[in-house]
């Protein structure tokens, strides 16, 4: 999942300054969920797009299927039944995936060199060969967004299709939103694009109506139109101000020579408590011994 | 479609009924968000559920399934009292004035002439006053009692706000609501178009209740203007194309339809098809009957039908009754039927009653399966646990199945709900031994036709002289078969008016109905088709989308039947001058300098005539106007009357308490034996209704494994009242039953599901989607259609599978 390497913005765990010789524009994907009718023609463009199949699995009680993002599953629509007002009510229906972040915790937590990418135009991609498996970019993602495959100990999620936006396509879901709901293009137009549906939104009594492109994360390259901007945990809990963990941040803060040396020490740990304990509990452990040196 | 997909965007309001768009027609949707984002139009939803296209309306209202009806007749009510009419549409292009048989009558819910024993209507009162001239009498001023305007107004009264409310449950402001936003279209600047889909056919009366809405759009003038119309939003790829080409077993190819017994002789056949008009200068269209009758059986039967024997007319069936699935499935359920071809289609699935149907199968001697996938119905016989229970030891039918293609397999041309003909071009080869239908009916057919030959039969002439002029005779070609119904002249076809002047020479093909002929020179499979494989060449592969008017008509792309006409009766977009009443939404006009008719449409009416001729719009009746009154079309009567489901949870009829007989619709035909397995609300007290999902597409994606990922299992939907009652939480596992079986399935807990106050008692709705079975890739469930009651609406036979009763336990 590569954009050219003259593309690459930031590098997890890497301290070499990044190449800057050209510049691409940023990038955004646009949800409308005003516009949403929870088809999931999303979803299947994002199997077929990436060749994945997940497991056919149960009904648990909702319209959400599969119920999680899981590694096989990069996006998924969230159901939610809400009644903001007496016999008004609402069914919100949110694609959940990757918000690329222009602050990626994610990215920031990972100790593999290499592994989490941010390209110029925005999109945090992971390269998954450089992968070693801590689960750190869970930990430092606000939205609860990467996991970690059960078959080879990796860590995936969207691309905002970064292999058909190196060559001037539109991700995936984009392109088959029957209802265009989903929209592509450069940052800046997405933003106006969004202007005009919330001022429609607004003559239509959605007086909160807005835009959540969260500051807290430095703003996202995947964006909401909301009905009700003011209560964005009312989509199936999109934060309200999304910031990356403390524990990021204090990791970040270590001196650089102490920070080569974490590093090192990170990776052998990681992968010994992996193979003991599996990917989640290592990252908990990890979190632990922050804490306690703390 | 009166009108057609692109067309939505021309909407200022759009009302979403009797169908789900959102979730049943994603794609087609999209013209909604067009119509919102280039109109600023508004989205209502009425139906049970709170559905996908719920979601992004600007104005949703529950309904208790089974009684739209009511709430339309409320809303005419609404309409007529309020004056929120377009005066001159109904005036003129309406039979408002038309003055209506003295003997006519409605009383207590039943119309003059009802046999109760037959349970059907002698409809002889159900007609006009006629003068000595054979017109149809008109009162212009709208005062006389038996005018149709003064005995509609009396009709809908009844259906008061009130009334609406306690029959449909739906609250009365929100019903109020809608009324107002509705009535603005009333104004000639301003439309509604109408989308609806299978929650309004498959109902005992469905047939009245699209007929309802279709009176509404009248009311408003909404009939033939640009973002209006009347659009059922046809759910398979070509269930279009299938009823234009007479596969129901009524009909014959373009609407024509079958004789019955009585129509021994030919001559009457055609003259009680072929209508004179009912009022002066009117155009009666289906006067061309014949040419269309003798056209189609000239394709058929070729040089052997000629004037002398009369076309072949005695050699078509002359029906004592329909065959539709409902009585073919009783005759089977009776033993009356050895064999049964059953070409794309899944009864054991897609029919009421699985019990009765798969009793049915199995009275077979033989069952031939024409599919591209293993449908439930080819291994009806075959144990599949609790999903199908049966003892194949006991079940002696053979079932052959014979693999055909599916759509991307094979070229040809499918009919959109635009009644757009597309073609389309094989994308990959058929797997193994599949073949196209074509090949695996022209197999049949040869070894049938060897049979007769060889030894003789009761009736071989259809067979020996059927035409099969295919370069290969075993692979019809779908180029041959297009061209065939398309039409071509067998003669050379001149010009009536001067008879030295050849239209279209012998062997060519024709450019439209207009050309074809009753002298046997002129052969057409499908008169509404005629002019899509024209001289020009496949019409129905155009991909030209350009559209100058920016009304989104793109008569380049493809063919619309008829004659590429996008916007049915678009004369009445017009007015009596010929000009348009909303000219930012010009369809067609009339241009006085060029004398014809013109515009971003091809115009629905003879392109030359004059309005001062005053030909009206409507020009397949032989009024030439609109019908409110029906006179005898409709099983059930002239007006829509609400009557309640065969299974319903209240005791009577809140129109009709006094009046057993006008409980349920009196004119739905019951098979005997089968009044006995309706359920009463004493022991299942929920309403049931039953509908798709986005995810899948009938029975067949279950075999698909994108699909099974994204809806993997089956469930039923109940709201939370009902949930908590019953101490049922979002993913148990619930028993729903009918009086006819029951199935097991997972429980959506759901707020979009809302108990309903009717005729002063709760109601709750059980929602039951359709797409599991015994086969494929999707968690195996049992068939829905277990629970439905074997009983159909009374004109169609469509089966009612949107409203039945039910009981629900947790398991």
């Amino acid at each position: 999942m590569a954009l050219q390497s003259l593309d690459i913005k930031a590098r997890s765990a890497t301290t070499t300054p990044s190449p800057s010789a050209r510049e691409t524009m940023e990038v955004a994907k646009l949800i409308d969920i005003s516009k949403c009718i929870g088809c999931k023609a999303c979803q299947v463009a994002c199997m077929e797009w990436n060749d994945l199949r997940d497991e056919v699995g149960t009904n648990v009680g909702v319209y959400d299927n599969p119920p999680n993002l899981t590694a096989e599953s990069w996006t998924v629509m969230r159901y939610s039944e809400v009644e903001l007002e007496a016999n008004k009510l609402e069914w919100l229906i949110r694609k959940d995936g990757c918000m690329h972040c222009a602050d990626p915790g994610c990215l920031k937590a990972c100790p593999a060199p290499g592994a989490i990418v941010q390209y110029s135009n925005g999109i945090v991609d992971f390269h998954q060969e450089h992968c070693i498996g801590c689960g750190y970019c869970i930990t430092g993602c606000p939205f609860d967004i990467p996991r970690i495959s059960k078959k080879d100990s990796k860590a995936y999620k969207c691309t905002l299709c970064s292999d058909r936006v190196a060559v001037g396509m539109e991700p995936a879901c984009v392109k088959t939103c029957p209802t265009g709901a989903i929209v592509f293009g450069t940052k800046d137009d997405m933003i106006h694009h969004a202007e005009g549906r919330i001022i429609d939104l607004k003559s239509r009594g959605y007086a909160n109506a807005g835009l959540y492109d969260p500051q807290g994360v430095g703003g996202t390259h995947v964006m909401y139109v909301l009905q009700h901007a003011d209560k964005p945990e009312i989509y199936n809990n999109l934060p309200k101000n999304p910031t990356i963990s403390p524990m990021v941040g204090l990791w970040k803060g270590i001196t650089k020579p102490l920070t080569s040396f974490a590093l090192g020490l990170l990776a052998v740990g990681t992968l010994f408590h992996y193979v003991i304990k599996g990917p989640n509990e290592v990252s908990k452990d990890i979190e632990k011994e922050f804490e306690n040196e703390s | 479609m009166t009108n057609h997909w692109v067309d939505i965007k021309n909407a200022d309001l759009v009302l979403i009924m009797g169908g789900n768009a959102a979730e049943a027609h994603p794609c087609g949707f999209k013209w909604v968000t067009e119509a919102k984002a280039n109109r600023n139009a508004k989205l209502i939803v009425v139906d049970p559920r709170f559905t996908r296209s719920a979601a992004v309306s600007d104005y949703y209202a529950p309904i208790r399934a089974g009684t739209d009806i009511a709430f339309l007749g409320g809303l005419i009510n609404y309409l007529l009292t309020n004056d929120k009419i377009h005066h001159e549409y109904v005036k003129n292009y309406t039979d408002f004035s038309f003055l209506v048989n003295n003997e006519y009558k409605f009383e207590n819910g039943i119309y003059s002439g009802y046999n109760k024993e037959k349970r059907s209507y002698d409809k002889s009162t159900w007609g006009y006053q006629k003068g000595k001239d054979g017109f149809v009498v008109t009162d212009p001023t709208l005062k006389n009692p038996r005018c149709v305007y003064q005995l509609m107004k009396a009709h809908y009264s009844r259906y008061t706000p009130d009334m609406v409310n306690n029959i449909c449950g739906t609250p009365k402001d929100a019903f109020l609501k809608i009324c107002e936003m509705i009535a603005e279209t009333s104004r000639p600047d301003k439309t509604m178009t109408i989308m609806y889909a299978l929650g309004w056919t498959q109902h005992s009366q469905g047939t009245q209740m699209i007929r309802t809405g279709a009176m509404v759009q009248l009311l408003l003038g909404n009939i033939g203007v640009a973002g209006g119309g009347m659009n059922a939003l046809r759910g398979h790829s070509n269930i279009q194309g299938l009823t234009d080409l007479g596969l129901l077993s009524n009909l014959l190819p373009g609407y024509m339809t079958l004789p019955g017994d009585a129509e021994q002789d030919y001559d009457k056949y055609i003259e009680s098809r072929a209508f004179k008009p009912l009022r002066p200068g009117q155009m009666s269209y289906w006067q061309n009957y014949g040419k269309f009758f003798v056209s189609n059986m000239k394709a058929w039967f070729g040089d052997a039908a000629t004037e002398k024997n009369n076309w072949c007319y005695d050699w078509l069936p002359k029906l004592d009754k329909g065959y539709d699935i409902l009585q073919v499935f009783e005759n089977m359920h009776n033993g009356e039927v050895n064999g049964y071809i059953c070409q794309g289609f899944n009864p054991l699935a897609s029919a009421p009653c699985k019990v009765k149907v798969s009793g049915s199968l199995a009275k077979l001697k033989y069952l031939v399966i024409i599919d591209p996938l293993t449908t439930e119905t080819s291994e009806f016989w075959q144990n599949h646990g609790e999903y199908n229970d049966v003892d194949p030891s006991k079940i002696q039918t053979e079932v052959f199945r014979l693999p055909s293609t599916c759509f991307a397999e094979e070229d040809g041309s499918l009919v959109s709900s635009s009644r757009v003909l597309q073609w389309h071009w094989k994308a990959t080869e058929p797997p193994a031994e599949a073949k196209p239908d074509a090949d695996i009916i022209a197999g049949i057919y040869f070894k049938l036709k060897d049979m007769y030959k060889n030894e003789g039969g009761a009736f071989p002439d259809p067979i020996l002289n059927l035409t099969w002029k295919h370069r290969q005779p075993a692979s019809p070609s779908p180029e041959e078969l297009a061209k065939e119904f398309s039409g071509k002249a067998l003669m050379d076809v001149t010009d009536p008016k001067d008879k030295t002047k050849v239209l279209v020479k012998a062997g060519d093909q024709l450019n439209g109905f207009a050309e074809l002929r009753d002298d046997g020179s002129t052969s057409c499979g499908c008169w509404i088709f005629a002019g899509c494989w024209s001289e020009k060449g496949n019409l129905m592969a155009r991909r030209d989308n350009s559209d100058p008017f920016g009304m989104g008509q793109t008569l380049n792309w493809a063919y619309a039947w008829p004659a590429n006409r996008r916007i049915l009766y678009n004369r009445a977009s017009c007015d009596l001058t010929g000009k348009p009443y909303d000219p930012k939404r010009k369809v067609i006009a009339w241009d006085a300098a060029a004398k014809k008719w013109a515009g971003s449409d091809i115009p629905d009416i003879r392109p030359d005539a004059a309005p001062e001729e005053g030909v009206n719009p409507f020009i397949m009746n032989p009024e030439g106007v609109a019908r409110f009154f029906a006179i005898d079309k409709m099983a059930e009567g002239p007006f829509p009357e609400h009557y309640e489901p065969m299974e319903s949870p209240i005791a009577n009829n809140p129109m009709h308490p006094d009046n057993p007989l006008a409980r349920s619709n009196p004119a739905a035909r019951v098979f005997k034996g089968d009044w006995e397995t309706f359920g009463k609300a004493d022991k299942f007290p929920y309403v049931a209704t039953t509908y798709r999902l986005t995810e899948h597409f009938h029975f067949w994606t279950k075999h698909v494994k994108l699909n099974a990922i994204l809806q993997p299992e089956q469930f039923v939907e109940i709201g939370e009242e009902l949930a908590k009652e019953k101490g049922i939480k979002g993913g148990d596992h619930v028993r729903v039953k009918s009086n006819r079986g029951f199935i097991i399935a997972a429980a959506v807990v759901t707020k979009r599901l809302k108990m309903l106050t009717v005729a002063g008692k709760p109601v709750h709705t059980v929602g039951i989607p359709i797409h599991w079975g015994f086969l494929g890739l999707a968690k195996n469930g049992y068939i829905t259609n277990t629970l439905t009651p074997f009983v159909g609406d009374a004109n169609t036979q469509t089966p009612e599978f949107k409203a039945f009763l039910v009981d629900v336990e947790k398991v």
